[in-house]
């Protein structure tokens, strides 16, 4: 051990002076959320084939439920409208419940740690939310190479676009969801209980699982108001190869106003999150 | 190395309740000594320590942290401070080794040099062997070390410990204070260290100063041997051979030089002397002196229990409770600011 300490000294780490940028910080932290994943293959498989197993199991049952109408109830082939409905709710499953590793790290004293750090504060949130993205992209891979059998057409460019949107709405979900673990960090019970509430309309109003048109008409209105709706609609438009449609328009407008409120209030949040 | 004005913090409860958590601290630590913070739960020593660490911001009053003050230039003061929280600093899901090089290159340490270092501080630190494991399948221990080891990547010059050892056994508690002690000595220059504990011993044995905190305030600030000689001295204890002999062994002990405070406790006498060892022989040929037999005899040196019991009437203990009762409330503060 004393050759050990007698070298301590001498690596005195040197003094930084280029300015600490929050790109730097951001990929850091990313890099370290993602260590643990990348070190538990077994939560990663399963993690893969999760959205193909509700995609093997709801998907019959979608068939069956509209009488053989399905194609024509649907406005094509159903894997074309269903696929792009898994992969929108693999997202909003997987970055909804983000703010749960957090408050975890609350409890052990593990972001405390990061907080005492020179990370740029932005950098704490941002590097958690990208990390997310990319077991998406690779479940989103996975589908969609196992779909092409099934006869799931795939439009390339518009698949690309259409994940690059999911990003982009990914990362202000996940933003709120870390929001909230943060505003009821005292409370730790309360996090499941808003996620549960929220996550559940705002995906039945979406249409995602079932056309809404066979549903009244309140229903109807109701998912006008829902962002979700236009995230959807879009990811079905892209994914048909409908790359300039006014759906896939309105899609990223839903996207972008998500990320911008999910980053100024989780950036704020995460700034207060010692007190 | 730091210089506090002032510093208060207040957690607002509710409209007619706000918690004086910190008052007005003023304190100056010079570079190289090793402080202790002591005081009971609730007492304000932790929130003191987060606003030195700039994770709190104080309501009022100032401090300089490493040169830096700490609101104003936040960043400054987190680069150049060490930070082993009261929690464990290592994420339970990582592994140890891989948690040490991210924070080496947080600090600013190339890939290469971050690896060194880690693996530096793992071998210093007795956790070499562990480098690859899960930090939650560490023992409490092991992960206290590697908590330190974080504080340590960018070789601070000034290091705070939040309650370094509370929940470890005293074998574990001597394994760390080894560590802790031998990082300070192997760096350039003595690392400033400020630790705050509720260990009497601990502060007793390893701080150079110790100040006492109470209630949001500094009631006492000095080395642990001029506090325990100024606010409680020495104790003699002594007992007649006869039960009979308890009263004249008392009007002795009461007319001793330098003897006060006098207290009789069944057939034990005692009374606060300056000097224990010096004044116990004395008193023994003045017993038999006067004829009394003395059947056993003591000297009980102070503890900083005492020191504590003298400034407020209250032993550590008792203060728990009283001081539970607003820590309590600063929780249920700091819940609705969020």
């Amino acid at each position: 051990m004393s050759t050990a300490t007698s070298t301590l000294s001498a690596t005195v780490p040197a003094k930084r002076s280029a300015a600490r940028n929050l790109f730097r910080d951001t990929g850091l932290v990313m890099t370290r959320e993602l260590r643990p994943v990348l070190h538990d293959p077994f939560s990663l498989v399963f993690g893969m084939i999760q959205p193909l197993v509700f995609l093997a199991l709801f998907g019959p049952l979608l068939v069956g439920s509209l009488g053989g109408q399905a194609d024509t109830a649907l406005g094509g082939s159903v894997w074309q409208w269903f696929v792009p409905s898994i992969l929108v709710m693999t997202a909003l499953f997987g970055t909804s419940t983000v703010g749960a590793n957090l408050l975890f790290e609350f409890q052990t004293g593990a972001h405390e740690r990061l907080l005492v750090t020179p990370l740029s504060r932005p950098s704490l949130l941002i590097g958690r939310a990208l990390k997310e993205m990319v077991p998406l992209a690779a479940q989103a891979v996975i589908i969609v190479i196992v779909m092409i059998p099934f006869g799931f057409q795939l439009y390339a460019a518009g698949a690309l676009i259409g994940f690059a949107l999911l990003a982009v709405f990914g990362i202000g979900l996940g933003s709120l969801s870390y929001a909230l673990a943060i505003a009821v960090r005292k409370q730790e019970w309360m996090f499941w209980v808003v996620q549960q509430t929220l996550i559940f309309p705002l995906m039945i109003l979406s249409g995602m699982l079932l056309p809404l048109e066979s549903g009244p008409e309140w229903m109807q209105v109701a998912s006008h108001f829902n962002p979700l709706t236009y995230l959807v609609n879009a990811e079905r438009a892209l994914f048909a190869g409908d790359v300039g449609s006014a759906a896939a328009a309105w899609g990223w407008l839903a996207a972008l106003v998500t990320v911008a409120i999910g980053l100024a209030v989780g950036i704020r949040s995460m700034r207060r999150s010692a007190d | 190395m730091i210089h506090t004005k002032s510093l208060t913090k207040d957690f607002v409860v509710s409209k007619t309740n706000t918690v004086h958590a910190v008052r007005a601290i003023t304190l100056d630590v010079e570079p190289g000594e090793l402080v202790a913070v002591l005081g009971p739960n609730g007492a304000g020593k932790s929130t003191t320590m987060r606003m030195l660490t700039t994770l709190i911001q104080p309501t009022a009053g100032s401090a300089t942290v490493a040169g830096h003050d700490v609101v104003s230039e936040s960043a400054q003061v987190r680069r150049l401070i060490g930070y082993v929280g009261q929690g464990n600093g290592a994420g339970h899901n990582q592994r140890a080794g891989d948690e040490l090089y991210t924070q080496g290159v947080i600090y600013g340490l190339d890939r290469r040099a971050a690896k060194r270092r880690a693996a530096e501080l793992l071998e210093a630190l007795d956790l070499t062997a562990l480098t690859s494991r899960k930090v939650s399948s560490l023992s409490g221990g092991q992960r206290r070390r590697l908590d330190v080891a974080m504080g340590l990547v960018h070789a601070p010059s000034l290091l705070f410990l939040d309650e370094p050892s509370t929940g470890l056994d005293p074998q574990n508690r001597a394994n760390l204070w080894e560590h802790i002690l031998q990082m300070r000595e192997s760096a350039a220059t003595p690392m400033t260290i400020v630790l705050t504990t509720h260990y009497l011993d601990e502060a007793d044995s390893m701080a150079g100063r110790v100040v006492v905190v109470d209630h949001g305030e500094i009631i006492a600030d000095d080395t642990a041997e001029v506090l325990k000689a100024n606010l409680a001295g020495d104790r003699l204890v002594v007992e007649a051979d006869q039960p009979t002999e308890t009263a004249r062994l008392t009007s002795l002990l009461d007319g001793f030089a330098g003897a006060r405070d006098i207290q009789v406790e069944g057939g034990t006498v005692s009374a606060r002397v300056v000097n224990g060892p010096r004044a116990l022989p004395e008193f023994l040929r003045a017993a038999d002196h006067a004829g009394i037999a003395v059947g056993t005899a003591q000297v009980h040196r102070p503890t900083l229990d005492d020191v504590f019991l003298t400034l407020t009437g209250r032993s550590l203990r008792e203060a728990e409770s009283t001081n539970n009762a607003e820590d309590a409330a600063s929780t249920a503060a700091r819940k609705d600011a969020a």
